[in-house]
């Protein structure tokens, strides 16, 4: 069997004296989308930063295509990140620039030096493909409402077409029809490209969605992984309590 | 402490190794030479011109009691080419450029504006960082040598409309007298500076964290480190400079 496209091998990573990540396992398929479910705190944005170094994990290996990127460094990294796209929380949009060269930067800036009018008329496009129209590309991002911003923040990572995108939190602060629309456009776009996926949530609609594998995280650790539509049959108590949303189980939530 | 001086080194060292390596961002060095050296020409220029005129009333005052007055223009453009210009432009733009770039790169950071840029495979060093300290690096200087000179035309101004210096042997004064060193060693003064000043805003604005508090505290860190380092910085370039 070969190895999966990316690779968590006993990660850990600590603040200080506070050890987020103990040991975490787990791997997800070439174009295939695994959704990691987890309470506040767990550590499911530490996992997803250790991928993208934007945090360096302390021990363990992450492998992305057989490739070991953990002690990646300068130009060799850059070429790495240069195979993801993201999609943040808040969206995280550049808010100097307008609409259209957010979703185009990816196109226009490092080794693709993409003409602007070539990259406008593909950022429109993407700006369709994710329900936009073209009135919006040179609004700025400060008169988006909320799930605008993640539509334009979802066609930015999509744009440069990348081979994986992870998304974080991706229907936090939308209402659950919102939220629906932004489920459907990820699934649409992701598989449209083919692209290997990894989002983390605590929606579980949102992950019943989206997922085709579904870790759950606990204490640093993957306490359960498996296809999504085995999480109902899992006989995993941590997975029930998180599905049934208990505040009884052996979850013990910090106050 | 001594975890925030290391912390500071690495950042010096990426932002030099990195933020100045190719790919070279023209655009955006352009847009920060803008903000950073040509609006600040008003306020570097009001400045200079009261600090000149205020220098000239003192130095008269002064030289009065040692009947030296008439060495007022001589050391007015001293005063301001090795001194004053540098010192009172840097601790100028440290209060609008260094307070800009630690507010607006500390908001990139808390809402994942930097983090956005890596995985847009553009590295946030060379994209932010880099134009910030080249376009202060070379904009420092020009605006020292206009603080030079309105300074210098504050001290004329003042001097020969209230205390009664002739106008043309004000000037024949100031340019026998001046050496071209004095204004050299100002400018070199100058580029030092501005490389304290994008440093500072992009290192506190960089490292901001904690939401509206967090860039507030940055931008405080920012105005008030630049400042100590640049007269720091003043002291140790004038001992290694003048001291021959």
């Amino acid at each position: 069997m070969p190895e999966p496209h990316i690779v968590l091998e006993n990660v850990h990573k600590s603040f200080g004296a506070k050890h987020v990540l103990r040991g975490v396992n787990v791997g997800v398929g070439k174009g295939r989308s695994l959704v990691i479910i987890g309470g506040s705190g767990t550590g499911k944005s530490v996992t997803l930063k250790c991928i993208l170094g934007l945090l360096k994990p302390d021990s363990g290996s992450i492998r992305v295509g057989g490739q070991e990127i953990t002690d990646l460094a300068g130009d060799a990294r850059d070429e790495m990140l240069a195979r993801f796209g993201m999609l943040f929380q808040g969206a995280a949009l550049f808010d100097s620039l307008n609409v259209w060269r957010n979703v185009a930067f990816g196109l226009m800036q490092g080794r693709r030096q993409m003409k602007a009018r070539e990259a406008r008329a593909i950022a429109i496009d993407k700006l369709a493909q994710v329900g936009l129209g073209p009135e919006l590309a040179d609004a700025s991002p400060a008169e988006l409402s909320g799930g605008m911003r993640k539509r334009v923040g979802l066609a930015r990572a999509i744009a440069p077409e990348p081979e994986i995108i992870f998304f974080d939190e991706p229907t936090t602060g939308l209402d659950p029809i919102m939220g629906d629309v932004i489920n459907n456009l990820i699934v649409d776009c992701t598989r449209g490209l083919g692209a290997t996926t990894i989002t983390i949530t605590h929606d579980m609609a949102s992950a019943r969605k989206i997922a085709d594998d579904i870790a759950m995280i606990y204490k640093g650790q993957i306490v359960w992984h498996g296809p999504a539509d085995e999480i109902d049959c899992s006989n995993n108590p941590f997975v029930d309590q998180f599905i049934h949303g208990r505040a009884e189980g052996p979850i013990q939530v910090d106050l | 402490m001594l975890a925030e001086v290391g912390r500071l080194a690495l950042f010096t060292r990426d932002a030099v190794l990195r933020g100045l390596a190719p790919p070279w961002y023209f655009r955006q060095v352009f847009d920060q030479i803008l903000r950073i050296g040509y609006f600040s020409l008003p306020v570097v220029g009001l400045t200079a011109f009261f600090t000149g005129g205020a220098l000239a009333l003192q130095i008269y005052i002064g030289g009065t009691r040692y009947n030296a007055e008439n060495l007022v223009s001589q050391i007015v453009a001293l005063g301001i080419t090795r001194e004053l210009g540098p010192v009172m432009a840097g601790l100028m733009v440290t209060g609008r450029v260094a307070a800009a770039i630690a507010a607006e790169l500390g908001t990139m950071k808390v809402t994942e504006q930097i983090d956005a840029l890596t995985t847009l495979s553009t590295n946030p060093f060379k994209y932010l960082v880099g134009p910030r300290i080249v376009a202060a690096v070379l904009t420092m200087p020009i605006l020292v040598g206009v603080a030079d000179i309105i300074g210098i035309l504050g001290g004329y101004v003042v001097g020969t409309t209230s205390l009664g210096f002739n106008s043309a042997a004000y000037i024949k004064n100031t340019t026998d007298f001046v050496e071209f060193t004095d204004v050299t060693s100002g400018l070199i003064k100058a580029a030092v500076f501005g490389f304290i000043i994008a440093l500072m805003g992009c290192y506190h604005g960089f490292n901001s964290q904690g939401g509206a508090q967090g860039v507030g505290r940055a931008t405080t860190n920012a105005v008030v480190s630049g400042s100590i380092l640049i007269l720091a910085a003043n002291y140790a370039l004038t001992s290694l400079l003048f001291e021959k």
